[in-house]
């Protein structure tokens, strides 16, 4: 019998990693080697013919004039105030999130009782809703005829132009859009805590207020540094939601700037350059969470 | 002694007859359960009125002018008469399912490559697969884009570059969704089969994969639903018109010329989600009829 066993454990030792290597390879092709493309082109130095530049693909022909360049542009120059808007846009709709959010998300998991399974299926559904078609339905509201300006009027307040360079729309939009993956995880952080802890810091005497400020929210607080940060990564990069919403480069923000040079213009290599300069400043947060996530998968696998 | 006691107690101990709200914890929590319904209805109602003006008997967007199905069919320029809509949703069908043929696969064989095989290399291969879902959307689809036009020059932008961009997002989806079902599953049902004289094959094939089903087919209609919703990597790889998607087409056309067709094509898009939504709803209900709810499963799968 050891015989056959020993080739038996053989086989299933290779036949592990021979099921995960088709998806490795496919996110080496196509994911590393992307990211790597990106580096390429922004730190190309030849231009070719088209004004396009050429990517150097081997780390010694890499020139770094492109780069320089945007970092200091961005530290103080043309793009200085665009990466300041876009720090502010996402402050305040981190700020609103954080405000609308924390009280459903508690209501949702504490709370919600017997309707709890109607409010969350309610929560769930603007996320699974085309973030575009969320927008869209924004733009008709606020037209200069729409509805919002209606119901103003009613009020005796004249009509508001929304959809033309209005930061506070651009802010409103960001908010409503990235709202609901902000509360989702932090409904599945609060929805953790043991309710036995709650009632133990009632008994003992502390109020409503001192239990949430003492046992819930310091339960809840990695629920709300990964709502928080899975909210921020997206809305750094956003493009879309000011072009519906604004389309004036009154309000660009970085992401637009990056859609601009890779998509509408042939400096690519400054596209590429501020993508990386983004990805760097949110490295940070990328890391954070993702060893965030790989701990809470440890932990499962326990 | 004891006289002394007696009226000590009954002044520690006076009959409170009204409690104020904020000092009764057992109260209902009216201002918590408002401000969820407003945010739900704040979430919702613009979804809702984008979707009853796709049936507006009229052009406009911002004016009720009685209930007509002309804008799905067959006025001038609706969903089902202008070809440049129908396209766009042909073009989003074949992708989402190309997407899902493609994902699904690769990213359960990568699931249960890596939770079985435990090695230094698949922690590494693990961390790879996990960086995609915390990298922000832009720098995916710009990384795929600069990849697409200067290295893999032989993969054409349009159906195909959006296929493989589709993919490479989507497989970090499954492994998520298949590795949680497969950790919790654990290791002993392969090994009974193993024992009874199964081929590592035959272990997989006979006892991991209908164990595995549900969970698989919950993540083939999500990889669907975010494929179908996917706006940032389309864009970014779609090409030229022929190949344009439905958000790419709303984002387009949201600015350009916008009727009621625009809100006809968004709402058709709303239901194919939630079609595929309540398939994966379905699923994981098969999965298991413990304590926790579907809805909480998908809302862990952010």
């Amino acid at each position: 019998m050891a015989e056959p066993n020993d080739r038996r454990d053989r086989t299933a030792r290779r036949l592990w990693p021979a099921l995960a290597l088709p998806g490795t390879f496919w996110l080496i092709a196509l994911f590393l080697v992307p990211v790597y493309a990106v580096m390429a082109v922004a730190f190309s130095g030849t231009i070719n013919i088209f004004g396009e530049p050429v990517p150097a693909w081997n780390p010694l022909d890499w020139q770094f004039a492109t780069f320089n360049k945007v970092i200091s542009d961005s530290v103080s120059g043309p793009y200085q105030q665009v990466w300041i808007r876009t720090a502010i846009y996402s402050f305040w709709a981190l700020l609103i999130s954080m405000v609308v959010g924390y009280p459903v998300a508690y209501y949702t998991a504490r709370l919600a009782g017997k309707r709890r399974g109607l409010v969350l299926a309610l929560i769930l559904a603007p996320w699974w809703i085309n973030y575009i078609t969320r927008m869209l339905a924004w733009v008709n509201l606020l037209q200069d005829d729409g509805y919002v300006n209606k119901a103003l009027g009613i009020f005796g307040v004249a009509p508001i132009s929304w959809l033309s360079g209005n930061s506070y729309t651009v802010v409103m939009a960001l908010a409503y859009g990235y709202l609901p993956y902000f509360i989702i995880p932090l409904f599945a952080s609060l929805d953790r805590i043991d309710p036995r802890l709650l009632e133990a810091s009632r008994d003992l005497g502390v109020g409503a207020v001192g239990t949430f400020l003492r046992v819930t929210l310091p339960l809840s607080k990695m629920g709300l540094i990964t709502a928080l940060v899975i909210t921020a990564l997206p809305m750094a990069g956003d493009y879309y939601t000011n072009t519906l919403v604004s389309g004036s480069p009154n309000t660009n923000m970085v992401g637009n700037l990056i859609e601009l040079f890779l998509l509408q213009g042939p400096s690519k290599n400054f596209g590429a350059a501020l993508v990386l300069l983004l990805s760097l400043v949110l490295l940070f947060f990328m890391a954070y969470y993702l060893i965030l996530t790989q701990r809470a998968s440890r932990e499962a696998a326990r | 002694m004891t006289n002394t006691h007696v009226p000590v107690r009954a002044e520690a101990a006076p009959i409170r007859k009204w409690v104020p709200p904020w000092r009764n914890p057992w109260r209902r929590p009216y201002v918590l359960s408002a401000i969820t319904w407003l945010y739900i209805l704040w979430s919702l109602l613009p979804l809702l009125i984008a979707v009853q003006f796709s049936f507006n008997d009229g052009r406009s967007r911002s004016t009720w002018q009685g209930f007509s199905t002309q804008w799905y069919c067959c006025a001038e320029g609706s969903v089902g008469e202008d070809p440049s809509l129908l396209l766009a949703l042909e073009n989003s069908l074949i992708l989402g399912v190309a997407t899902v043929l493609v994902a699904t696969p690769l990213g359960v064989m990568l699931a249960m490559g890596l939770t079985r095989w435990r090695s230094r290399s698949s922690k590494v291969a693990n961390g790879i697969a996990l960086v995609p879902l915390v990298t922000p959307e832009i720098v995916v689809g710009s990384a795929l884009y600069l990849v697409m036009v200067n290295l893999y020059q032989f993969v054409p932008l349009g159906r195909p570059a959006m296929l493989l961009g589709h993919v490479t997002f989507s497989v970090s989806y499954v492994l998520v969704i298949v590795r949680s079902r497969l950790l919790s599953i654990g290791g002993d049902y392969e090994e009974a089969a193993r024992d009874l004289g199964a081929s590592p094959l035959q272990a997989i094939r006979t006892i991991l994969i209908p164990l595995l089903m549900p969970s698989i087919f919950a993540s083939a209609m999500i990889v669907f639903a975010t494929s179908l919703d996917d706006f940032v990597v389309s864009q970014f790889l779609f090409g030229d018109a022929s190949n344009i998607t439905v958000p790419v087409k709303l984002y387009n056309a949201v600015r350009a010329a916008p009727t009621p067709a625009l809100n006809a094509l968004a709402s058709l898009l709303l239901v194919g989600s939630f079609l595929a939504l309540i398939l994966a709803y379905v699923g994981l209900r098969a999965r298991r009829r413990g304590a926790r709810s579907p809805l909480e499963d998908l809302a862990d799968y952010g």
